[in-house]
């Protein structure tokens, strides 16, 4: 690589827009360090021999006559052992090491890199001296941590070659652990590292349609509008609705083996929430802490805006580097709606022209852009493995208004919907999805694999209690007309059958330790025990039972404790459709009478 | 080092240009002396080459382009901290304007501080009393929160956020709480308030107060609650004290950062908000928390006001979106003749849950926010269902729950302006309340609470003492 260092100096300061001249040879989107403090910056326009930066950092008492220094490289990220577990900023710097040198506030041009360059992790390649290697062929495996084997990769901007030498032992991230001999006798020396520019999707060989079910314990989710691994989702809502907590949720128990959790410009103490929590939790599917699996990457509010611009971007690339390993991966970004926020304030210091609400007329193709680096990916290399990697973003569209451009811009690249609704909320119904508005195209996809799974009847259970909710919504426009004493039986059942639906399966206490998470199994059980109870009534009705009558049996209480009752005792919810068989039959008996 | 310059070229609103001017940086700390002698003082918005761009606190009015100088400071806007100024009062600049003489200051610094490192954050847990039940029981604060009150013109924000300033304590340390008060925009009157409550109960030895009347300079109102807050950041975190950030009214604060935005030529947002308006209140708003290892905090009730009460407005609505929760007030209750008039159903708070139970205020508080709010709820239906087809329509369960609201809203919510509640007291009432309920109504509840809780000897008390509060009703 031919790195050139350009040299210029600052003629203009407007926040976090600053212009250098003297910058003729500097590339777009290279990082520059800016002023005598050397924040970090990025190139984002160039006119004749002006640069346009967007610096990373708060730009107060900075001012022109300033070096400007490019570093010849665009805004890149280090990838290799040592990102697990770890909570960044948005531009990879590790918050930990950033609270050691400045103490607990952020101060200014602070350098530190993302991984650990000091530390020797103990490396086993897999392939011997001899192999023909390609890009994205795994050489070799670090154990980063109990959960997560690293596997060590040949770069994709390698050449294809013969490895002429590979060891085992304990190296840092920047020590050769490997040489390839190219078929030009050009030699490539492989490190445990590799750097990848954010703004750059890593390539793969093709992409496949997603066809396995990503499982997030969370009823509305799994049960009504999945999401497939490789997906996308997108959950909008107005304040207090809960998006956090359904993304927090999410990073906890989907059944990803890598999660990354991006903060973007949200609050801090969302932040040390997670922060505190995870180490705490342990993985379903694993057994260990949730912590191992997981990396932060945190911009909070209050921290520089165009960093935040960049956060989702670092994010979704370290993913996608796990991805390329074989890894089913999962990025939440809370809340895309910042980054755009972001995008707007930097367009406006562009003076670009406008388009809806003053963002940039560009914003849909970022969105767009972001979230097709998800899918569900044949790796590159040889072994033909795959890799998923699904997207989570969350959207704070103003006062809860879905023609928000962000959200419109959003909704027509993802395949799954999760509707929030404040009205919802307010009745403390959480998760606040909406049964009604929501939609997950990945049914079709997954339904074989979840059939399978769980039982061949779930596609139809799962219709039948959409559609009772589906009636529920239009029979409480005529309760709310004439009043409930003016429907039949048969509708009041479905009323009566859709609360439970709502009340006992739908509704989700985050903040129980068993109703937290809920595994396929259970959540079929659940669902047939109140479709039972429907069939069953529905018989009664039909030979003079009354839905009043219905209401007062045990079997309700006992459909209302299901969610709590645990993971290992799951035959104790079996036994409540006998409960319900005795009681009706109980209640038939005395209409006979 | 300042630098003096006669080289205006251009005012245009608060806004003057200067021209062939060097070794200029961003957000400079500017003097301008007018051709009488005036100082005022400004900021450089934006630096072009030899052209600067400032912005001048106290308005343009008397300047003239030949005879203004130009000094520039080499530093942004400094405030002077010292612990003695508790007890003070500061206007939009930071300087005195009560008669205790200048500060001496221990230490200065930037208002704009630097962001908290998520990292070094601690998580809020401990729990605030306000001794308003409508907040400790149900939207409870905790210590580092940041908790708004949206209200609208008309209603009695600021009598509540004195008794808050009042009456805000930790339980059982008996640590008080030093407040900071910034005042943005709000009227002589207003202000006269605060400071005559805050003087006649004393809580004024433990406060400080920054003050921007209505009428002065809106450019200042936007470095007040930085002031505030980084005399707070102080106060906390060099002096290890809890404080309690008062900020009143953020709707003039974003209509002044409108005015200037506008000044600039920006590109305005949603409702003429600059695009940056949620980035520059999360600029206030995240400057609330805790640290690890210090043991002071900063807790931050600001006030807003919605227009129109609409709560999708702009600047609630961004507020919304970074403060962990918020209070909203009602103007229908306030008709009904509630203080506070607070709408339990639309406010939240987001740290509630780990600032309450055993150990922080009480084993059953959660199950008891549960239960009250649920049996609220249903009260509220039944209201509605009495309004459209006549209270004789309702069921009997139904007048149960209808009556318990009224109950609620009259007993539970509204208190006196002077009344201090314990969160016991507030629990206890809670239960009393339910009684009108069997215990097996009480689904929400665990059974074991219920039989400590529902006929225990303090709730039986309380009973007495409603009694004489309804026949004095």
């Amino acid at each position: 690589m031919t790195e050139k260092r350009v040299e210029g100096t600052i003629t203009k300061v407007a926040g976090p827009l600053v212009v250098a001249g003297g910058m003729a040879q500097v590339n777009m989107f290279d990082v520059v360090k800016v002023g005598d403090l050397g924040l970090i910056g990025e190139v984002i326009e160039i006119h004749s021999d002006h640069a346009y930066i967007q610096v990373y950092e708060e730009t107060g008492g900075i001012g022109p006559g300033e070096k400007v220094v490019s570093t010849g490289a665009p805004l890149s990220v280090e990838l290799g052992p040592g990102l697990m577990s770890t909570i960044y900023d948005g531009i990879q710097r590790p918050l930990k090491k950033i609270s050691e040198i400045s103490g607990n506030f952020i101060s200014r041009g602070i350098e530190v890199s993302g991984i650990d360059k000091e530390k020797k992790w103990a490396f086993e390649p897999s392939v011997e001296k001899g192999a023909k290697v390609f890009p994205g062929t795994i050489v070799g495996m670090v154990q980063e941590n109990e959960t997560i084997e690293h596997y060590i990769m040949v770069p994709p901007n390698a050449p294809e070659g013969e490895l002429t030498s590979i060891k085992k032992g304990k190296f840092t991230v920047e020590e050769t652990i490997a040489v390839i001999k190219a078929a030009d006798g050009k030699e490539f020396e492989i490190k445990l590292m590799q750097k990848w520019p954010v703004r750059r999707g890593r390539p793969f060989k093709k992409k496949n349609p997603p066809t396995r079910q990503l499982v997030t314990g969370q009823r509305v989710i799994d049960a009504f509008f999945p999401i497939a691994k490789g997906g996308t989702a997108c959950v909008p809502g107005p304040f207090g609705s809960g998006k956090t907590v359904i993304q927090h949720q999410l990073a906890k128990w989907a059944d990803a083996q890598l999660i990354v959790y991006v903060g973007c410009g949200e609050r801090g103490n969302e932040m040390t929430d997670v922060l505190n929590e995870l180490p705490e939790l342990v993985d379903p599917s694993t057994g260990r802490s949730l912590m191992e699996k997981t990396i932060l990457i945190a911009n909070t509010s209050n921290m520089p805006v165009a960093a935040r611009e960049a956060s989702i971007f670092t994010g979704i690339t370290i993913a996608e580097y796990f991805r390329d390993m074989g890894y089913d991966v999962a990025l939440m970004a809370d809340s895309t709606s910042r980054w755009a926020e972001a995008l707007r304030e930097m367009s406006g210091r562009l003076e670009e022209m406008p388009g809806e609400e003053g963002y940039p007329a560009y914003l849909g193709t970022r969105i767009a852009g972001f979230y097709e680096r998800s899918g569900d990916v044949t790796c590159l290399s040889q072994d033909d493995r795959h890799g998923t990697l699904s997207v989570i973003g969350a959207v704070s569209p103003p006062g809860g208004d879905l023609s928000d451009p962000v959200v419109q811009a959003t909704l027509r690249v993802v395949k799954v919907f999760w509707g929030l609704e404040s009205a919802l909320a307010y009745r403390r119904h959480f998760p606040a999805i909406s049964w009604i508005n929501s939609y997950s195209l990945y049914y079709d996809n997954i339904q074989e694999e979840v059939e399978a799974k769980v039982d061949p009847r779930w596609s139809e259970m799962r219709m039948v209690a959409l559609r009772l909710l589906q009636e529920e919504s239009e029979l409480i426009e005529i309760v709310r007309l004439v009043g409930v004493e003016s429907l039949s039986q048969g509708d009041r059942l479905t009323l009566e059958i859709s609360r439970l639906i709502r009340e006992d399966f739908l509704h989700q206490n985050a903040f129980s330790d068993i109703d937290t998470y809920t595994s396929f199994e259970k959540m079929f059980k659940m669902l047939d025990t109140i479709l039972f109870m429907w069939e069953e009534s529905t018989t009664g009705i039909k030979n003079g039972m009354k839905v009043d009558e219905l209401s007062e049996i045990q079997s309700i209480e006992r459909i209302a404790r299901m969610k709590y009752i645990p993971e290992n005792k799951l035959e104790d919810i079996d036994k409540i459709k006998d409960s319900i068989s005795k009681e009706i039959k109980e209640l038939l008996t005395a209409v006979e009478e | 080092m300042a630098r003096e310059y006669k080289t205006s070229k251009e005012i245009s609103g608060p806004l003057l240009l200067v021209e062939k001017v060097e070794g200029i940086k961003y957000e400079e700390l500017v003097e301008i002396e007018l051709g009488n002698g005036d100082i005022r003082r400004g900021q450089v918005l934006e630096v072009d080459r030899d052209r600067a761009l400032i912005q001048i606190f106290e308005g343009s009015s008397g300047l003239n382009l030949p005879q203004a100088k130009i000094r520039f400071q080499g530093k942004s806007i400094e405030i002077s901290l010292s612990s003695d100024m508790l007890g003070r009062v500061f206007d939009g600049q930071g300087r005195p304007i009560d008669d205790g003489g200048e500060i001496v200051p221990e230490e200065k610094r930037d208002i704009n501080g630097t962001p908290i490192n998520p990292y070094s954050r601690t998580y809020p847990s401990e729990f605030i009393q306000t001794g308003f039940s409508c907040i400790d029981g149900l939207n409870t604060l905790v210590r580092g929160q940041k908790l708004p009150i949206f209200s609208g013109s008309g209603l009695p924000h600021a009598q509540m956020a004195a008794q808050i300033a009042r009456q805000a304590k930790v339980v059982g340390k008996g640590e008080d709480f030093a407040v900071v008060f910034a005042a943005m925009g709000i009227t002589y009157e207003e202000a006269e308030y605060f400071i005559s409550d805050f003087k006649r109960t004393g809580a004024i030895e433990r406060a400080v107060l920054f003050i921007n009347l209505a009428d002065d300079p809106a450019i200042e109102r936007i470095a007040i609650p930085r002031m505030a807050l980084t005399t707070a950041e102080y106060l906390a975190f060099e002096k290890d004290l809890h404080v309690l950030v008062i900020m009143t009214d953020l709707t003039n604060y974003c209509e002044a950062l409108r005015e200037i935005s506008a000044a600039r030529k920006e590109v305005p947002g949603r409702r003429g908000y600059p695009g940056y308006l949620y980035t520059d209140l999360a600029g206030i708003y995240e400057r609330a928390g805790r640290i690890k290892g210090k043991s002071g905090s900063i807790t931050q009730i600001p006030i807003l006001t919605m227009p129109e009460d609409d709560k999708t407005h702009p600047v609630p609505d961004l507020t919304g979106y970074i403060t962990e929760g918020q209070i909203i007030l009602s103007r229908a209750l306030l008709k009904k003749g509630i203080y506070p008039p607070v709408d339990v159903q639309a406010s939240l708070s987001r740290l509630k849950d780990k600032g309450i139970g055993e150990g922080r205020t009480r084993e059953d508080h959660a199950d008891l926010f549960n239960q009250l709010f649920a049996m609220y709820a249903q009260g509220l239906e039944a209201r509605e269902l009495a309004v459209i087809l006549g209270e004789g329509a309702l069921s009997e369960k139904d007048k149960i729950y209808l009556s318990f609201s009224d109950d609620f809203e009259r007993y539970y919510i509204s208190q006196g302006d002077d009344e201090n509640r314990t969160i016991q007291y507030t629990l206890d009432l809670g239960w009393k309340l339910l009684k009108k309920f069997s215990k097996s109504d009480l689904k929400r509840i665990k059974d074991d609470l219920i039989n400590k809780y529902y006929d225990s000897e303090a709730v039986e008390k309380l009973e007495t003492h409603l009694k004489k509060f309804t026949q004095a009703l």
